[in-house]
């Protein structure tokens, strides 16, 4: 007969009494539990768990997740700061491998294009790509033919759902090119420069003629700015909610559309700016020059930061990739470098080209793609990310006019393309970062999500004195010492504020005050530094000689130690 | 060639219905958050700014008394109950919630030294200028029945300050010298001093619970050891403390609140320096009470405002005060942590929050997110200078600020003299006296 189980019955009623509370002792924080041996854990039925321990999270993904440069040394610092330090690693540690794992969740995986046998994909046609593929992604494709209003640029909104573009002679228009719905078409009766959306889709900053405009998605002029003109190019910071203008006057004007102020109008002292591009990683404005070299602009400081000689001739394209590290530059000289932005300003690839590229992007993958004329090519690397290797183009296109704009849509496999013929979108599988962040940029965002976000964004608005080469100076260890901070001081006011300032004897009365008494007074606090000095000094020099005789001592005992003086002692030196 | 192109399906990042949850798909992928740390010091800094915006901690006034507050006692098991003594012999029983006086009893004739309450909250004790100690039950009479004492101790001396064991049924009172009593007899089970002078108030330790301080008028602490009936050590200081309190959660430390307008946190094992020196007040600090996590202290002091201390540093986080509060007498911090009580010379007891920016009642889920981010995000930034100018920023009383002015003047040009006076002796004839240990004059065991 089965005994039946015992349980601890409990009537519900009685009362545990709980130990009064302001007897109990510190919470001590408890050690996570370590694994039992896998020998011991086994089920009922003898099965043993085949992986034993946690999964392992390739090294890579993990590195991606680590933000704290462990090669950089501190200064010496307390011990309290020094374990508060070292708590903070071992937590960066673990949550990193937490988030590596977590990329498990991502639900899409990018596009590819792979040649079979040996073949060249430089050699497929969009038109194969177009019928290889789905329905959805073929409708991608498509080729708009506007001859009538001149060459046209092009600009994605910031989650890749919207289209803007501008032919020269006028026409303006923004559309949903996914759904092709269009928002807005108009003529603003004036030659179109550059074109670009702000924050989001509603609003779209034009650079016209003369001057500068700011139309609704709907077509309806909000703002005309008279002190931005004859602007060449637009370059929105997002996170600063900066529009930078790059004039022919040759300033670089940075315009706060939150505000509504200038922030900065830098004078970049090199002629005509025609050649523009932001780093997206630092918020930094790069400018190409026709001499050769680029600089970087930051609005907080009135010359540029970094200046790099990159071509023989002029410059004619600049792009920056996504992280920040690489910049693809394209001059006069038919040449086509790519520089390391992170460490060495070097370049990395070089390759001469038949026809100098005028235009240059990045897509978030990192591919390059460069209009050479009415030819597109884009490069590939190896993976996410890496560096394009300029050897054998990934993809070409030829259109039915020469470039003279192009975008990567930001989270669709799609590049878009301004020519003289009107705008095409072009099939370029691997282009675009398969999974996107839903509180970041959201192509699928409902009217309510994009207001949500809106208000969110210009909350946490960066001030525009915080751009700098490195976005994460903020979160370093101050190890400025504060010698050198006085030094900068002096430098900058001229004069010492903190030097002594020679001794006024105070005015006194009663017939105190006389010349002798004065000048007593004088010569005994001028006699009393002298005397500090003189200590000082001494103090010095008898720290000087203790230190010579510690390091002869420590010479002495060095040497060997002799049995017996030699005769031949009399001969060293 | 093979080729696959990105393509997602609209329905699994679009909601079905309008009832459902929208979909936000997460990738915490570095390169597509860019400038973390601007961001979050910018949302550091608007957190700051919000917590200065929201930072409005009086409650409520408790109106009734006819004469100034003289103490204040916790009930140990109702949250909503306050019991007040005041100048005139009254004492008065609070509902919090409500915030009303609940009963009135016309205790003693002349002031209400002492009120406390016994640990098990069905009897308060209270002792007063007519040498008399009380026993009260905690409900009120019965319909018909005369407000009577449960039990009245005549005494010879006055007593001025009285304290209940956490455990035991016995309770101690001091005058002239420190009488434990057990409550059934009329006469002390045993009687304690050490020196010739009135003692002011006396105090158990809430953990050790064998323990009592007791602060006396010739500026000294003593310690007292109850199973052994006899005192076990004392400590002089410069100036005379009003009161003691000791930390529920770590047995051997206590606060003392002096009248040279500091306050000592001492480490009952070695009394010869205290472990932290508060100084911020600018008169002579009257009472001190602890947060039951141990972690802060709040003090009451004669210059008219409040101070909420970390017991870790010694320059105050929080300052309250109004214009209609004159001296605070009296100061306690109920038992959830989250309100400080506050009866002061004009008849009157403040409510008012610990956390001056904190929303009182339930918060929702997402609410608590946002409060403990926001929480995180000022402590990860408190350093930096914009952020630490706007958090420590407090609006003070004139009076209070130009004393602090010129105390800070006074305080240098003793430290100059000092200084001076080191720098023109003979090396080793003047000792260096650290500031902690200044104040404290002997230890004797």
């Amino acid at each position: 007969m089965s005994r039946p189980r015992r349980t601890n019955f409990r009537p519900k009623n009685t009362h545990i009494l709980k130990k009064s509370r302001i007897s109990k002792k510190l919470q001590v924080p408890k050690k996570p539990r370590e694994r039992k041996n896998p020998e011991s854990q086994r089920s009922l039925s003898g099965a043993q768990d085949p992986f034993p321990g946690p999964a392992p999270v390739p090294v890579d993904v993990v590195q991606k997740f680590c933000r704290i440069d462990k090669s950089k040394k501190l200064p010496r610092c307390r011990s309290k700061t020094r374990n508060r330090l070292k708590v903070a690693e071992t937590e960066e540690e673990e949550t990193s491998v937490t988030a590596a794992r977590s990329e498990l969740l991502l639900a899409e995986e990018p596009g590819f294009l792979e040649g079979e046998d040996g073949e060249d994909t430089a050699k497929i046609l969009q038109a194969d790509i177009v019928e290889a593929v789905d329905i959805a992604s073929a409708a991608k494709h498509f080729d708009l033919n506007l001859r009538q209003f001149g060459p046209y640029r092009v600009n994605y909104s910031r989650t890749g759902r919207h289209l803007a573009f501008g032919g020269r002679r006028g026409h303006v228009a923004a559309l949903d090119w996914v759904t092709k719905k269009l928002m807005c078409e108009i003529n603003v009766m004036e030659a179109v420069r550059d074109i670009r959306f702000l924050h989001s889709e509603a609003l779209l900053a034009v650079a016209q003629n003369r001057w500068l405009y700011i139309y609704d998605n709907q077509g309806i002029e909000l703002h005309c700015i008279r002190r931005c003109d004859r602007v060449t190019r637009l370059e929105f910071l997002p996170f600063h909610f900066l529009l930078a203008t790059a004039s022919e006057t040759g300033f670089l004007t940075y315009l706060d559309v939150s505000v509504g102020k200038i922030v900065a109008a830098l004078n970049a002292r090199a002629g005509r700016l025609d050649v523009m591009t932001q780093n997206p990683y630092n918020a930094v404005i790069h400018l190409g020059h026709s001499n050769g070299t680029v600089s970087l602009w930051s609005p907080a400081v009135k010359e540029p930061l970094v200046k790099i000689l990159c071509h023989r001739g002029g410059v004619r394209a600049v792009a920056v990739d996504s992280t920040g590290t690489y910049m693809a530059t394209s001059g006069l000289d038919h040449q086509l470098k790519i520089f390391d932005l992170r460490g060495t300003y070097q370049p990395l690839r070089a390759r001469t080209l038949p026809q100098g590229a005028g235009h240059l992007a990045f897509s978030q993958r990192g591919l390059l793609a460069a209009g050479m004329g009415d030819v597109v090519n884009i490069w590939a690397g190896h993976g996410k990310a890496s560096l394009p290797s300029l050897e054998q183009p990934y993809l070409t296109h030829r259109l039915s006019g020469p470039v003279h704009g192009l975008q990567f849509c930001p989270f669709e496999d799609v590049l878009g393309l301004g020519h003289s013929g009107g705008i095409t979108s072009m099939l370029v599988p691997g282009s675009a970062e398969p999974n996107f962040d839903g509180l970041e940029s959201n192509p699928y965002r409902s009217r309510k999500q994009r207001q949500e976000w809106e208000v969110k964004a210009l909350l946490e608005k960066v001030p525009a004195e915080l751009i700098c080469l490195d976005p994460r100076a903020l979160a370093e260890v101050d190890v400025i010492s504060l010698e050198q901070k006085k030094k900068e001081r002096i430098e900058r006011l001229g004069y010492d504020p903190e030097a002594k300032t020679p001794f006024q004897p105070k005015p006194k009365q009663k017939g105190r005050s006389s010349t002798a008494s004065l000048v007593k007074r004088k010569r005994k606090v001028m006699d009393k530094e002298h005397r500090d000095k003189v200590r000082q000094s001494l103090e010095q020099q008898q720290q000087q000689q203790e230190q010579q005789q510690q390091q002869q001592h420590k010479q002495e005992k060095a040497k060997p130690m002799r049995a017996r003086p030699s005769a031949l002692d009399r001969f060293v030196r | 060639m093979k080729v696959k192109m990105l393509s997602r399906n609209p329905d699994t990042y679009v909601r079905e219905t309008k009832l459902d949850l929208q979909k936000v798909p997460r990738n915490y992928d570095p390169t597509l958050h860019p400038f973390e740390v601007p961001r979050e010091y910018v949302r550091a800094l608007n957190a700051t700014k919000l917590e200065r915006v929201f930072a409005k901690p009086f409650l409520a006034s408790l109106d009734g008394h006819r004469d100034g507050v003289n103490c204040l006692a916790k009930h140990p098991k109702s949250l909503a109950t306050v019991l007040s003594g005041a100048c005139d012999g009254e004492v008065k029983i609070w509902n919090l919630s409500q915030r009303k006086c609940i009963r009135t009893i016309q205790a003693h004739e002349g002031f209400v030294r002492g009120i406390c309450t016994r640990f098990c909250g069905t009897s308060f004790f209270t002792v007063g200028d007519d040498k008399t100690v009380k026993q009260w039950k905690m409900d009120g009479p019965g319909y018909g029945e005369e407000e009577e004492p449960l039990h009245t101790i005549l005494g010879k001396t006055v007593y001025t300050g009285i304290d209940h064991h956490w455990k035991e049924p016995l309770f101690a009172t001091c005058g002239q010298q420190v009488d434990i009593w057990d409550e059934q007899k009329t006469n002390p089970i045993c009687s304690m001093t050490w020196g010739f002078d009135s003692i002011s108030s006396v105090k158990f330790n809430p953990i050790e619970t064998f323990l009592l301080g007791s602060c006396a008028s010739d500026r000294n602490i003593v310690l007292y050891d109850m199973r052994q009936a006899t005192p076990l050590k004392k400590v002089i200081l410069d100036m005379r403390t009003n009161t003691i309190c000791w930390n529920p959660m770590e047995a051997f430390i206590f606060t003392a609140a002096n009248e040279d307008y500091n306050l000592y946190t001492f480490d009952m094992r070695a009394l010869d320096t205290p472990v932290m020196v508060h100084m911020d007040h600018v008169s002579a600090v009257l009472d001190v009470d602890y947060s039951p996590t141990g972690k802060e202290f709040v003090s009451a002091s004669f210059d008219k405002s409040i101070r909420i201390f970390p017991v870790a540093r010694s320059q105050s986080r929080e300052v309250y005060h109004t214009k209609r509060m004159q001296h605070v007498i009296c100061v306690k911090w109920t038992s959830d942590n989250k309100y400080i009580m506050c009866g002061s010379d004009e008849m009157n007891i403040r409510l008012w929050k610990a956390n001056a920016s904190e929303k009182l009642g339930v918060l929702t889920s997402r609410e608590k997110a946002a409060k403990d981010y926001n929480q995180k995000l000022k402590e990860k930034f408190q350093h930096y200078p914009h952020i630490k100018r706007i958090s420590r920023h407090r609006h003070l009383p004139k009076s209070i600020y130009s004393q602090i002015q010129e105390q800070r003047i006074m305080k240098e040009a003793r430290r100059r003299k000092e200084v001076n006076r080191l720098k023109h002796s003979k090396p080793g004839s003047v000792s260096i006296v650290s500031k902690k240990k200044k104040h404290i004059v002997a230890v004797v065991k």
